[in-house]
């Protein structure tokens, strides 16, 4: 009995714990000045809020008593990708210049993402 | 009703009005921009508290097939960030 109250004591506090980081995610992406630094604090703070949900689903499929930890694969999945999805959309930054360009990488002239290949056509049509 | 199960009822209600706090956040930095990128992360954001969203429904009613549903949104959520930056980056996803 004690177990029980306790499991789902801990399955509250895990909840509101996950919605409130998932909410600071939110605000941090309205709240920042540019496209760098808003992208840092949903993929994850985000993250770790939805880590905390899925511990609390582990938690109460416990108290039910068929306890499952496939909630596991979907954390594992998630906090595998998410840094992959950021590292596209500071590409996708870069590539458009809406943030500071980085200093020119040490050994080759520029960074592939905003390289023209000489072959290429000129992208902008008043040059042709 | 224990008083466990009480605090329950009111931390799930909690989680639910705010995950969709953070939905709508989301919706108004989507519908801003400026930038491209800054819709992608917007929309990638949606879908992880979506994903929060349905585990806490899955917890509410206390069934296991919302287990399904949330690891397909996960995946359809990251493959199409990427073909999205893809898109943008190189012009096609699928060269």
């Amino acid at each position: 009995m004690t177990a029980e109250i306790v499991g789902t004591y801990a399955t509250s506090l895990f909840l509101l714990i996950g919605s409130g980081f998932a909410l600071v995610g939110a605000i941090g992406l309205l709240k920042f000045n540019d496209s760098m630094s808003r992208m840092h604090a949903p993929t994850k703070v985000g993250t770790a809020g939805i880590g905390m949900l899925l511990l609390a689903s582990i938690v109460h499929s416990s108290l039910l008593g068929e306890t499952s930890i496939h909630e596991l694969l979907i954390m594992a999945f998630l906090f595998v990708t998410a840094p992959i999805s950021a590292n596209f959309i500071a590409k996708v930054n870069i590539h458009q210049k809406a943030c500071e360009t980085p200093p020119d990488p040490p050994r080759d002239e520029t960074w592939s993402t905003l390289n023209v290949p000489d072959s290429d056509p000129d992208p902008d049509p008043a040059n042709q | 009703m224990t008083a466990a199960s009480g605090f329950m009822e009111i931390a799930l209600i909690v989680a639910f009005a705010t995950l969709a706090l953070g939905q709508i956040l989301s919706i108004v930095r989507l519908v801003l921009g400026p930038t491209s990128g800054d819709r992608i992360l917007a929309l990638d954001t949606m879908v992880i508290n979506a994903l929060g969203l349905v585990v806490v429904m899955g917890i509410r009613h206390g069934v296991q097939i919302y287990f399904e549903v949330s690891l397909l949104i996960a995946m359809l959520g990251f493959v199409s960030t990427v073909a999205l930056a893809r898109f943008i980056l190189r012009g096609d996803i699928i060269e």
